[in-house]
C-alpha cells in the first residue's frame, strides 16, 4: 500500500519537475544579464531582454496585491467570524463561484469598467483584473485558517479584558499567520502567471512603464508575443522567460516558507 | 472595600435552553469558593456569567443580577472589558497563546491592554510567575514558546497570565481536569497560597479537591442550586437529599 502511495506522491511531482526540465533546457541559455537588464530589441536584432516585463510583472502583482490582499483577508474574517448565517452563506458560495470565473471573462470586466470609460490601456486595469482573481483565493484560505484557530485561544483572550478587535488583530490573525501566508503566496503564484486578463488591460509594452494609467509589460505577455513569433531568437526568449516566472514563484514560495517558520507558529 | 461576589436571581439561556434558573449565592471575599455537581448542571455557564464570557456564545442570555466587589456587573453602560480586568479566569484546557513566548503569554493582558514600559512588564511578569509556582522552571527559558511547557507548566502560565493584570477575583473552570495527579497537586497548592489575596471560585468534578481547597461549596444540579454552605459540613452533613446522594455516589 505504501508504496502505491509513494508512487502516486511521485507522480503528483512529476509534471512539474518535467516541466521545469523542459524549460531549462529550451531556455536556460537565453537567460543571461542582459535578459535581466535590456529592453527587447526591434525585430531582426540579436539579443535584448525582458527587464520591461520583469518590472512590468513585478508592479502588476503588487498592485493586485495591496487591492486584493487587505479585502480578502478582512473578508475572509468576516466570514470565519460573523454570528451571522445568511450573508456569510451567500458570501462563501459567490467568492467559489469568482473563483470558478474564468480569467478572460475578469478580464473583459476590468476591460469594461477601467479601460473603456478612459480609451486606454493601463496598469491599473490589469493590476485591477489581477486583484479580482486574487480575491476568492485570499478570502476563503482566510477563511479556513481563521477557523482553525481554537476557540480557546480567543475565549482566553477575551477573559483577559482584552478588547474583540485587539483580540482579533494581535491573538487570532497573529496564530493564522503562517497559513494565510501561505494562501497569499498561493494567490500571488497564480496571478503572477496569468496571461489572458492582462491581454486587453495591461495590453503590454515594449518599453520602460510611464505611470500606472499606460499600457505596462507583463512578462506573461511578452512570452505569449515571443513565443507565436516566427522569430528563433524570440523563441529562446519566450522559453526563457517562462522559466524565469516560474524560478520567482519559487523563490517567493519559498521565501515566505522560511519567513514563517521563523518565530513560533501556530496554525498551517 | 471587600464584598466578594453577590449573585441574585440569575438565569440563563442558550437560545431557546434554560440551562440556570433563579441562581442566588453570596461568596466571601478573599476566600476559595468551589462549585461541584454533575457534568451539564451550570456550574461552568454560572462562573461564566460572573465575567461575562456567557455572552460570547452566540444566542446566549443572561438576566438577573451580579455584583463583584460592590460593583454592578450587568449595569447598563457597563463594558464587559472592564468587568474582565477585574474577574480573571483560567479554562479547563492549557490555553497559552502559541504565537507568543512565555513572557509575553505572561504580560499578554497588560501589554494589549497598553502598558509599554519594559520594566513595568517585567517586574508583572515575575511576580505573576513566582505567585503562580512557575518562576524557578522557568526563569531560563521566558523567552521560549509558551507551547513548549509540559501541560502542568501551561496550566501555570495560565494561571500567571490571568494573575498579571492583578484581578480581584480569579475564576477556575476545572483547571485541573486535563492534568497528571503531580500537576493538579501543584495547581492545587498553588490555590491555598492564593487564599487571601484574592477571591477565587473553582468549578470542579473533584469532590476531594473541592474539600481539600476551599472554604465554602455549592453544589449544582440541573441548573439550580441545590445546596451551598461551608464546605465540611455540606461535605459530612448535607442539608439536601440530594446532596447527600451525589456525594455519597449515588447518581452523577
Amino acid at each position: 500500500m505504501s508504496a502505491v502511495t509513494a508512487a502516486a506522491a511521485g507522480l503528483v511531482v512529476l509534471p512539474l519537475l518535467l516541466i521545469l526540465a523542459f524549460l531549462l533546457y529550451q531556455g536556460a541559455s537565453a537567460v543571461n544579464l542582459d535578459f535581466f537588464t535590456q529592453l527587447p530589441k526591434p525585430v531582426g536584432e540579436a539579443g535584448g531582454g525582458m527587464a520591461n516585463a520583469i518590472v512590468g510583472s513585478l508592479m502588476l502583482v503588487t498592485l493586485a496585491a495591496a487591492l486584493g490582499l487587505p479585502l480578502g483577508i478582512l473578508g475572509g474574517v468576516y466570514l470565519a467570524e460573523s454570528g451571522d448565517r445568511r450573508l456569510p452563506w451567500i458570501a462563501r458560495f459567490l467568492a467559489d463561484v469568482l473563483n470558478g470565473v474564468p480569467s478572460i471573462v475578469i478580464g473583459i470586466f476590468a476591460y469594461g469598467l477601467l479601460v473603456l470609460p478612459f480609451r486606454r490601456f493601463s496598469a491599473l486595469a490589469g493590476g485591477f483584473a489581477l486583484a479580482i482573481i486574487m480575491l476568492p483565493i485570499v478570502v476563503r484560505t482566510s477563511e479556513e485558517l481563521v477557523r482553525l484557530v481554537p476557540s480557546s485561544l480567543r475565549e482566553a483572550a477575551l477573559a483577559l479584558g482584552i478588547p474583540e478587535w485587539k483580540v482579533l488583530v494581535r491573538v487570532v490573525l497573529p496564530t493564522a499567520r503562517a497559513g494565510i501566508i501561505t494562501g497569499v503566496m498561493v494567490a500571488v503564484a497564480r496571478v503572477a502567471g496569468e496571461t489572458a486578463p492582462l491581454l486587453f488591460t495591461a495590453f503590454g509594452n515594449r518599453f520602460w512603464h510611464q505611470g500606472l494609467d499606460q499600457p505596462i509589460a507583463a512578462l506573461p505577455l511578452q512570452i505569449f508575443a515571443y513565443a507565436i513569433s516566427p522569430y528563433d531568437d524570440w523563441h529562446r526568449q519566450a522559453w526563457a522567460g517562462a522559466l524565469v516566472l516560474i524560478g520567482s514563484v519559487f523563490i517567493v514560495s519559498l521565501a515566505a516558507r522560511i519567513v514563517t517558520s521563523g518565530r513560533f507558529t501556530g496554525v498551517r | 472595600m471587600s464584598d466578594g461576589i453577590l449573585v441574585k436571581g440569575l438565569n440563563a439561556w442558550f437560545g431557546e435552553a434554560h440551562v440556570l434558573h433563579d441562581v442566588g449565592i453570596a461568596m466571601a471575599p478573599k476566600a476559595v469558593t468551589a462549585l461541584i455537581g454533575p457534568s451539564g448542571c451550570g456550574k461552568s455557564t454560572f462562573i461564566r456569567c460572573l465575567n461575562r464570557m456567557h455572552e460570547v456564545v452566540p444566542g446566549a442570555r443572561v438576566l438577573g443580577s451580579v455584583r463583584v466587589e460592590g460593583q454592578d456587573v450587568y449595569a447598563p453602560g457597563v463594558d464587559p472589558v472592564q468587568i474582565r480586568r477585574k474577574v480573571g479566569m483560567v479554562f479547563q484546557k492549557p490555553n497559552p497563546f502559541p504565537t507568543m513566548s512565555v513572557f509575553e503569554n505572561v504580560v499578554a493582558g497588560l501589554r494589549l491592554g497598553g502598558i509599554r514600559e519594559r520594566a513595568v512588564l517585567q517586574e508583572a511578569a515575575e511576580r505573576a510567575l513566582r505567585q503562580a509556582a512557575l518562576w524557578d522552571e522557568v526563569k531560563d527559558a521566558l523567552g521560549k514558546s509558551g507551547v513548549s511547557l509540559s501541560g502542568g507548566q501551561q496550566q501555570r502560565l495560565c494561571i500567571a497570565r490571568a494573575l498579571a493584570v492583578e484581578p480581584d477575583v480569579l475564576l477556575m473552570d476545572e483547571p485541573c481536569s486535563a492534568l497528571d495527579p503531580i500537576a493538579t497537586a501543584k495547581i492545587e497548592e498553588l490555590i491555598l497560597e492564593l487564599r487571601g489575596m484574592l477571591t477565587i471560585v473553582i468549578v470542579t468534578h473533584n469532590m476531594q479537591q473541592a474539600g481539600r481547597v476551599s472554604e465554602a461549596t455549592g453544589f449544582f444540579l440541573l441548573g439550580e442550586l441545590v445546596e451551598f454552605g461551608v464546605t465540611r459540613t455540606l461535605f459530612t452533613n448535607p442539608g439536601d437529599k440530594r446532596t447527600e446522594d451525589y456525594i455519597t455516589g449515588r447518581f452523577g
